[in-house]
């Protein structure tokens, strides 16, 4: 053959090959409301920067006539590109041949890309679209499932692992994108669950449909799973170009600077947002926006555990990771689940050298039976132990109210704070004046003949006393008490110097959290 | 600030050390159940299943480790034993029922 029908000959293979499960397949793909594996590739990527590769692999079972069955690609796309200019290796599972099935070389083809974004040092993006296991395949699909969870562990920590669920992910292939750092779903498309309805109905005998058990409000509001709820796929895509956009290729780097912005202070006046009565709501992100570049926030697990709100912004043109207790909900106390979304947040962030800005207003952890019982114990050390294990500049503000064990997980001096600022709006007290004060006087205020004004008076003499920045400030554990406009200024000024910051640990294998 | 009278709305209070807080609930708080003391006379599946044998009847004195049922799940035969010594109160279940996780099977008194 001459060169021209050897290249006509690998265009036609190429041809074969793209076509994945064929025409009828990619019709059911899109009446599902689907894009195509490949659709969704050249969706996320910067136009032609798609590399792919492995193309040409099959599969090599036999059993069950699978010998007689050509799966192009084996029902997985891999490959490299850019988004937004910042390199990425990227799989995308094809539901269109054997239902994205996972059997072997469809798991090597993805750990292949996997060791690949660790060799690089670059981000990887799964897109999961599969059916599950090939059961045709039988303990060899399991291996491959296996060898993924294995380089998700590895690659924790190392580089940014992204999971985009865009059709079904069901049984042992959840566990994927459970390692990673981040899971984006999209409303009716998502699926992921362990056990699917009709194991429930076999079981249980009760029915729930996919989107009631697993889909992606579910994740999103319920069980935490997922970061990133979307409408669409397209609005998905855009998220996840956010997100690159805020974090660096691996932990060796800091993300990409980018052009400085001051915040909207017309529109988010930062002296004005809070309410001065500590038992008074606002919305912690209105002060987030005031302070950060171009009033830019990037609120990941926006729909979960909402009394905490954490999240990407920039503070002259660096990524900062913003952690902070919402008084809109739930007073923006501490629970089971704030504590875990906290907690996990923070862990990246020091991961991959991003510092965190801590807004702290809250009043303790929640109390109640379910809390207790739920293990509010273990899970709130985890905050305890995420904020004083992190070595990246750790800025804290105390906006108002900080009582009790709350004052002290939310990145105090004593979890080694670098910089801890107070607002003169701050009470850094014990608990909360009325709590303290129906402690310390209890006899005084029983025997009084009058004690509900003497409890009145007590809880006053209280605040006027405690309920102030100046108590802990006259111990050094407030570096400076600041105006709230000078907010941004302070922050600006001690990420600046914070830099060079080189803590280290004691040397250890590693830690035992309070999983 | 601006949304603050639509935020009215919705709105609960929530006591921590006896202050009162005006807030918003959230999901998974507000689909928290309320608190049910452990009644141990009532003997309750500890995983979902089905009834395939009940092997009591109402009003039967039982000594501690009488045979109640037989609970399958997950393809496992399991023996539901007496507790303690009593008598059956009340049997809430019958032969070939599905049961969820932690349903009273049996009452003892």
């Amino acid at each position: 053959m001459s060169i021209k029908q050897k290249t006509l000959d690998l265009k036609q293979r190429m041809q074969n090959a793209l076509q994945g499960g064929g025409a009828k397949a990619i019709e059911k793909q899109v009446a599902m409301g689907k894009m195509t594996a490949r659709e969704r590739i050249v969706s996320l990527l910067d136009p032609n920067s798609f590399h792919e590769y492995d193309l040409f692999v099959e599969h090599a079972a036999k059993d069950f006539d699978m010998d007689k069955k050509h799966l192009p690609g084996d029902g997985v796309i891999t490959g490299t590109g850019t988004i937004s200019g910042f390199p990425v290796c990227i799989y995308a599972q094809d539901f269109t041949v054997a239902g994205g099935s996972l059997g072997l070389m469809h798991a090597r083809k993805i750990g292949k890309i996997m060791d690949h974004a660790m060799k690089l040092k670059i981000p990887i993006i799964g897109i999961n679209d599969s059916g599950g296991a090939r059961i045709q395949e039988g303990v060899n699909s399991l291996a491959g499932y296996g060898e993924i969870f294995y380089r998700n562990t590895q690659a924790s920590g190392v580089i940014p692992q992204i999971s985009v669920i865009l059709g079904p992910c069901a049984g042992g292939a959840v566990y994927s994108p459970a390692l990673t750092d981040f899971v984006f779903v999209v409303d009716k498309i998502s699926k992921m669950f362990i056990t699917g309805p009709e194991v429930i109905r076999s079981v249980l005998g009760e029915e729930i449909s996919m989107e009631e058990l697993g889909g992606a409000r579910v994740h999103s509001e319920i069980s935490g799973n997922a970061h990133f709820f979307s409408e669409s796929e397209a609005e998905c895509f855009q998220k996840i170009k956010k997100l690159i956009s805020y974090i660096p290729w691996s932990n060796k780097r800091k993300a990409a600077p980018f052009p400085k912005k001051a915040p909207k202070t017309k529109q988010y006046r930062i002296e004005n947002i809070i309410p001065t009565d500590p038992r008074e709501p606002y919305d912690v992100r209105d002060v987030i926006k005031s302070i950060s570049d171009d009033s830019e926030f990037f609120e990941v697990q926006e729909l979960y555990a909402a009394n905490m709100v954490v999240g990407f912004g920039r503070l002259n043109g660096q990524t900062v990771g913003f952690v902070a207790n919402q008084p809109l909900i739930l007073a923006g106390v501490l629970d089971v689940d704030s504590s875990d979304k906290a907690a996990r947040f923070i862990r990246f962030c020091d991961a991959f050298n991003i510092p965190l800005v801590t807004l702290v207003d809250l009043p303790g952890y929640l109390p109640g039976i379910d809390q207790e019982h739920s293990g509010v114990i273990r899970h709130g050390a985890k905050i305890l132990y995420s904020y004083s294990e992190a070595t990246v500049p750790k800025l804290t503000i105390i906006l108002r109210k900080a009582y009790g064990g709350g004052y002290i997980a939310m990145c105090s001096r004593h979890l080694k704070a670098d910089f801890v600022f107070a607002w003169p709006t701050a009470e850094i007290a014990v608990m909360g004046p009325e709590g303290a004060a129906n402690i310390i006087f209890r006899h005084e205020i029983m025997n009084s003949p009058n004690p509900e004004e003497t409890r009145h008076r007590k809880v006053e003499e209280y605040k006027k006393k405690f309920a102030n920045p100046y108590v802990a400030a006259a111990h050094g554990y407030i570096d400076a008490v600041i105006e709230p406009s000078e907010s941004r200024r302070f922050l600006l000024h001690a990420l600046e110097i914070s830099a060079e910051k080189d803590e280290k640990g004691p040397e250890k294998k590693h830690g035992v959290p309070p999983f | 600030m601006k949304k603050r009278k639509g935020e009215q709305k919705n709105m609960i209070s929530l006591v921590v050390d006896d202050v009162v807080y005006t807030t918003r609930s959230n999901k998974m708080h507000s689909l928290r159940k309320p608190y049910k003391p452990i009644n141990a006379n009532i003997i309750k599946s500890f995983m979902p299943g089905n009834i395939q044998k009940v092997f009591v009847r109402k009003g039967q004195n039982v000594k501690e480790g009488t045979e109640l049922c037989v609970l399958e799940a997950m393809k496992m035969k399991n023996v539901i034993l007496s507790p303690a010594d009593g008598t059956i109160k009340r049997i809430n279940i019958k032969e070939g029922d599905i049961v969820p996780k932690n349903h009273p099977l049996v009452e003892l008194k």
